[in-house]
């Protein structure tokens, strides 16, 4: 597992109830049921962890974001236009 | 029971700054979201906004009185002008009637650009020191009291406060006021001034907003688009609005309010539901009655599916029969002002025979399946309509207006 990875599933288990277990790249968002407002403040969290800003937006979502693994390449794919 | 006119109206918003300009852009289809002017910087996220432009403060209140007044309540103020001089009322030549004149001004953002400022001093530029009238200009009833100051409105008056159906439940209750006795005619409605940086962040940072633009109940929809402005009415008692010769717009005729008590941001079809089946019994109308809907149509995902099901829930069959259109793609979602832009458009509506059209509807979403107005809107008979507003925080609040007849 990718540091980038780790802190991403760290800010997930802080952020909602689910335990580190449940979470992969290929874990369903939908699967998971993190509600529209945990997920803002995920997204929230990882923006300032990682001081980038992830084109997110709620209306979008399940377009957007399927998987976990969907959510580390969108902030991985940030960290490297900044770079 | 007494019937309640509806004598006067005025108007700030993003497609203009009076009822006729108002009036002529729902009739040309001309929209008014663009993006944000006159700000420093403006937020990624925000593509396009529904502000108000052209809007000279300082030629309307001079600059003596500019100094105590946010933007919004310089919107309640000139729309509440223009409402009450096309009422033909002057509550200065008649203290008694001030004193039975109610005068309710609702506000989601009360004064945020004037604590954005004072925030900006302190915080920012080391200044030990705010505006001296902070408190005045920010405070959430200052629209209002600066409304019955300028008028000498003397009789039961405040603000409410219920985010985007705040200018809803203004005046519905003072229309309940008026309908009850308490008031004999009430000056009501709401007021936002919404378009700055620090509360466009906010919005931004919720991943609500759309990424192009506000397209209601369409299949591909993003979001809602902040706007801004205000929207002034005046109620009376029909027979004395007949009794003074006075123009009368249409008759308010039903109210009804709810609250989900279920998510902060994600509405209910139960509790909206309720709110307008409220409305519905409080105006002695059936769903056949109705024939369009002004929708609270945010362009959300959640809430234009939730409205569709709602509307559906309400009107059954009828719905089949039901023009429904959402102006918030004229004028943006002008939260604490919204109701009251759009209870104009629905006055509109009726004296006009004219339906306006949701904009920028590409493809209708399968999940919203309403005869919603597109194109260059629809000329039709509009003797009875409904407003939709439903709160973030899940507080619905639902007006109805008929044609005015005799």
């Amino acid at each position: 597992m990718s540091d980038l990875e780790q802190k991403i599933f760290d800010i997930v288990v802080d952020k909602t109830e689910l335990t580190h277990d449940r979470l992969s790249r290929e874990a369903r968002i939908s699967d998971l049921e993190i509600s529209s407002l945990d997920f803002v403040e995920i997204v929230f969290a990882v923006e300032e962890e990682f001081d980038i800003e992830v084109p997110y937006n709620a209306n979008t979502m399940d377009a957007d974001f399927e998987t976990l693994g969907d959510i580390i390449d969108a902030v991985a794919a940030e960290i490297a236009k900044q770079q | 029971m007494t019937r309640v006119a509806i004598t006067g109206m005025g108007v700030v918003s993003a497609i203009g700054n009076d009822i006729e300009t108002f009036r002529r852009a729902l009739h040309d289809t001309t929209g008014g979201l663009a993006p944000a002017q006159g700000l420093d910087e403006v937020p990624k996220g925000i593509t396009v906004v529904g502000q108000v432009r052209d809007f000279d403060a300082e030629a309307r209140f001079g600059r003596d009185r500019l100094a105590l007044l946010d933007p919004f309540s310089q919107f309640a103020m000139a729309a509440a002008d223009e409402a009450i001089g096309m009422a033909g009322l002057d509550f200065r030549a008649d203290p008694a009637m001030g004193q039975r004149t109610a005068c309710i001004i609702g506000t989601g953002g009360a004064g945020i650009a004037t604590l954005q400022e004072g925030f900006v001093r302190l915080y920012r530029d080391g200044k030990h020191r705010v505006n001296p009238f902070t408190v005045p200009r920010y405070m959430g009833n200052a629209a209002c009291s600066q409304v019955t100051m300028a008028h000498g409105i003397t009789g039961p008056s405040f603000a409410v406060t219920s985010a985007c159906a705040t200018a809803n439940h203004a005046i519905g209750l003072g229309f309940h006021m008026v309908r009850g006795g308490v008031a004999d005619r009430a000056v009501v409605g709401g007021t936002d001034a919404l378009v700055n940086f620090g509360n466009l962040k906010a919005w931004e940072a919720l991943r609500v907003v759309s990424r192009d633009t506000c397209r209601p109940f369409s299949k591909d929809r993003t979001g809602m688009v902040v706007g801004e402005g205000a929207g002034v009415f005046v109620l009376e008692r029909w027979d004395d609005a007949v009794a003074r010769g006075a123009p009368i717009l249409a008759e308010m005729i039903g109210f009804g309010m709810s609250a989900d008590a279920g998510d902060i941001t994600f509405p209910s079809v139960e509790g909206a539901s309720r709110a307008v089946q409220a409305c519905l019994d409080d105006a002695g109308l059936t769903a056949a009655d109705v024939d369009h809907i002004n929708a609270h149509g945010t362009a959300t995902t959640a809430n234009d599916a939730t409205e569709a099901k709602v509307i559906r829930a309400v009107f059954g069959d009828a719905a089949d029969r039901l023009a429904v259109s959402s102006t918030k793609s004229f004028h943006g979602h002008g939260l604490g002002a919204a109701g009251g832009l759009e209870l104009v458009a629905a006055i509109v509506a009726a004296q006009d025979g004219f339906v306006p059209p949701t904009l920028n509807l590409t493809e209708l979403d399968p999940e919203c399946p309403l005869d919603v107005v597109t194109g260059t809107g629809r000329a039709m008979d509009v003797r009875t309509v409904v407003s939709n507003s439903f709160a973030f925080g899940g507080l619905n609040a639902v007006l109805a207006i008929r044609r005015a007849e005799g």
